[in-house]
């Protein structure tokens, strides 16, 4: 997805967010660079024309599990319906030189994988998969790295909790609970310094 | 002691727990909720057999779906009907500190009914599951925006798992103006920083000229933060803060209000704090801004032109440049004041509090529409708002000019109600982001101040409101 500043809006138009659920966002995934028409939730989508100068809509990237992104890539709200999206499409990693905050933390939380690189390297990584059919990269969470076709391997940081989160799909919820006599004995300190803020 | 950013007493004082890696758990005070983005955080929680932690945190209200007229014939969409009711239920089950449903006086845009009614208070974390939560930083708080199953978090465990920012200052000094709001100055911000240029700091708004704002105007700031990539805005706690917050529905009282403006004096970067970063602006060379693309740091002064991306030499930047002026239908170097508009919106958690409304009815006093614009909506950010306005005689105002009244919610910010830009059609407008289809499918957003865009509806073109004064 070669272009900068790609928004949530974009990933995911609000139309879309009306769902109490969490699931089947993905074929609205980039709804409106994607077809023609414009979407509607509920409606069956297979029939939609598409726009044939949709990256995601060309042959060659059909399957694609790794998006390849510019800067500042899922700016814009916290609707955590973009992670889904993409996570429902088919997607696993997404490797790009910047990320929007509160994206890249949805992101962990769905088992997608955020990977910052130097903007040199994504440029790379870009100028190789546009010169190469059926390009593919594999990324090894496990070691941190990523391996080119040609054999480079280029090496990545994630925060060792989040990698152990999603290594081992903890939950987040009940990793936090383990700490509830903490958080129990800070409350109740608060509500002493501050009671107003337990009206 | 060493001296403290802002930012850093706020984060000291509610870390309950920190890992090995510095992902510390935070204790929240104040949970803000709304339909969009909570169904499955409750949905979650009911399946995991979970209980909230502390249901007298939440506060919660309907505001993206609710339709801004006819609503004695209720929500018309079934889809949206189902979200606001699914919210109606799952708060009937599991409980608030306050809830303001659709149709309720005090019910409007999460972020304005917050701070209104004394539910942000300064000290306090206060999250939501909407990235503009960082607007509640005008009032000294640590104001997230966090997503769904941050929101089930939250409720199941009081906490957030967070890693501790970078500290930002932008100082802007000196005397802002007439014409110039709030809205300008933040827009002029994200106009030098750009949209990532805040990303993974937390940005402390400080200097004369965001002292001179009322506390209004200092939300409108905060609230584009965000846009700014910083997920929180800040403003120290002032006489004006303080002023602000006395007497509302859940202020503290008596005693207690004594104790807490004791400690929210506290609130303040000390001397001698040192931040990560610092930017610095002339508020006095601030001019009135519109953006011309679809990104708010694509932005110029009124009396500027539209860049030509011929002379950007980043490529990528070109590419977006040329990409955004397509959508925008614009061609290189016409004159912002020369853009015409079809359709005007004043309303968001941006700007759609009285001072706002104030503002534009300033402008749009004894005027009328210009007859090349279709509409001009105005949406207050709350009920009380709206009362507010109409005490005012505010309502008369729009009205003669040939704006339309409207019921408060977030209406045509991003158009999930029926309020929506039709493809192609171009829009003035008070809200947050200019993004590609925000407005609706194929819509055209500039972004302006309150004053200016009754100014652009009164001329039917993008017009300097200090020279129609
Ligand atoms: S007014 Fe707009 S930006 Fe604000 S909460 Fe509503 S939709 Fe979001």
């Amino acid at each position: 997805m070669d272009r900068a500043n790609v928004d949530t809006d974009a990933i995911i138009p609000k139309q879309f967010l009306k769902s109490i659920k969490r699931s089947g966002f993905g074929p609205n995934l980039f709804d409106e660079w994607r077809y023609l028409d414009v979407g509607q939730p509920g409606q069956d989508n297979s029939g939609r024309p598409r726009n044939p100068d949709f990256v995601l809509n060309q042959a060659r990237y059909q399957g694609a599990q790794i998006l390849l992104a510019r800067d500042n890539f899922g700016c814009g709200s916290s609707r955590e319906h973009a992670p889904w999206a993409l996570e429902d499409f088919g997607f696993r990693v997404i490797i790009g030189p910047s990320f929007a905050d509160i994206f890249f933390n949805n992101c962990f939380k769905n088992g997608l994988l955020p990977i910052k690189l130097d903007a040199v390297e994504v440029d790379a990584l870009f100028a190789q998969c546009l010169g190469a059919n059926g390009y593919r990269l594999s990324v090894d969470l496990e070691t941190q790295t990523i391996t080119r076709p040609d054999g480079k391997v280029i090496p990545f940081n994630v925060d060792p909790f989040r990698r152990e989160c999603l290594l081992n799909g903890w939950d987040d919820i009940g990793l936090t609970l383990r700490h509830a006599d903490k958080i129990r004995e800070f409350e109740a300190r608060r509500r002493i310094e501050q009671p107003w803020l337990f009206a | 002691m060493q001296a403290q950013t802002l930012y850093e007493k706020l984060w000291s004082s509610h870390v309950v727990h920190v890992e090995d890696d510095g992902t510390a758990l935070i204790y929240i005070d104040r949970h803000l909720v709304h339909e969009v983005t909570s169904p499955q955080a409750f949905e979650g929680l009911k399946l995991a057999g979970r209980k909230p932690w502390r249901v007298d945190s939440i506060v919660a209200t309907a505001d993206h779906n609710t339709p801004t007229d006819h609503w004695e014939m209720g929500i018309q969409d079934p889809v949206s009907r189902q979200q606001v009711e699914t919210l109606d239920s799952n708060i009937r089950e599991v409980g608030a500190l306050a809830y303001f449903p659709f149709k309720d006086e005090r019910q409007g845009i999460v972020h304005v009914i917050g701070p209104e009614n004394g539910a942000t208070l300064p000290g306090m974390t206060v999250v939501c599951g909407d990235s503009h939560t960082s607007t509640h930083g005008a009032f000294a708080c640590l104001a997230h925006g966090i997503g769904t199953s941050e929101v089930e978090h939250v409720m199941a465990t009081q906490c957030l798992l967070q890693k501790k920012s970078k500290t930002m200052l932008v100082r802007v000094d000196g005397q802002l103006g007439a014409g110039v709001t709030a809205k300008d100055v933040v827009l002029a911000i994200i106009g030098r920083i750009g949209t990532a240029g805040g990303t993974g700091y937390a940005i402390e708004f400080g200097g004369s000229a965001i002292r001179s704002l009322s506390m209004e105007g200092r939300m409108t700031i905060c609230n584009m933060a965000i846009e700014a990539g910083a997920r929180a805005g800040l403003v120290a706690v002032d006489d004006q803060t303080v002023a602000y917050l006395k007497d509302r529905p859940f202020s503290p009282r008596g005693e207690q209000w004594d104790r807490a403006v004791a400690y929210w004096r506290t609130l303040h970067s000390d001397d001698g704090a040192v931040f990560d970063a610092v930017v610095e602006l002339n508020g006095a060379a601030i001019k009135p801004q519109v953006t011309w693309g679809t990104s708010p740091e694509m932005v110029a002064a009124i009396d500027g032109i539209v860049p030509d991306p011929v002379l950007e030499k980043d490529p990528v930047k070109r590419e977006g440049m040329e990409r955004a002026l397509q959508y925008m239908g614009l061609n290189p170097r016409t004159p912002i004041n020369a853009i015409a508009i079809d359709k005007v919106f004043i309303g968001s958690c941006t700007n759609s509090r009285i001072e706002d409304l104030r503002a534009a009815a300033f402008v749009a006093r004894g005027r009328r529409k210009a007859d090349n614009v279709k509409l001009v909506l105005v949406v207050p950010g709350s009920g009380l708002v709206k009362r507010q306005a109409e005490a005012e005689g505010l309502d008369k105002i729009f009205i003669a000019a040939g704006f339309e009244w409207r019921e408060p919610g977030c209406s045509m910010c991003l158009a999930m109600n029926a309020d929506r830009l039709e493809p192609g059609e171009r829009c003035a407008s008070t809200s947050n982001r200019n993004f590609e289809g925000r407005q609706g499918a194929g819509g055209r957003t500039h972004l302006v101040s309150p004053a200016m865009a009754a100014a652009a509806a009164i001329a039917g073109r993008f017009a300097d409101v200090r020279e129609l004064a």
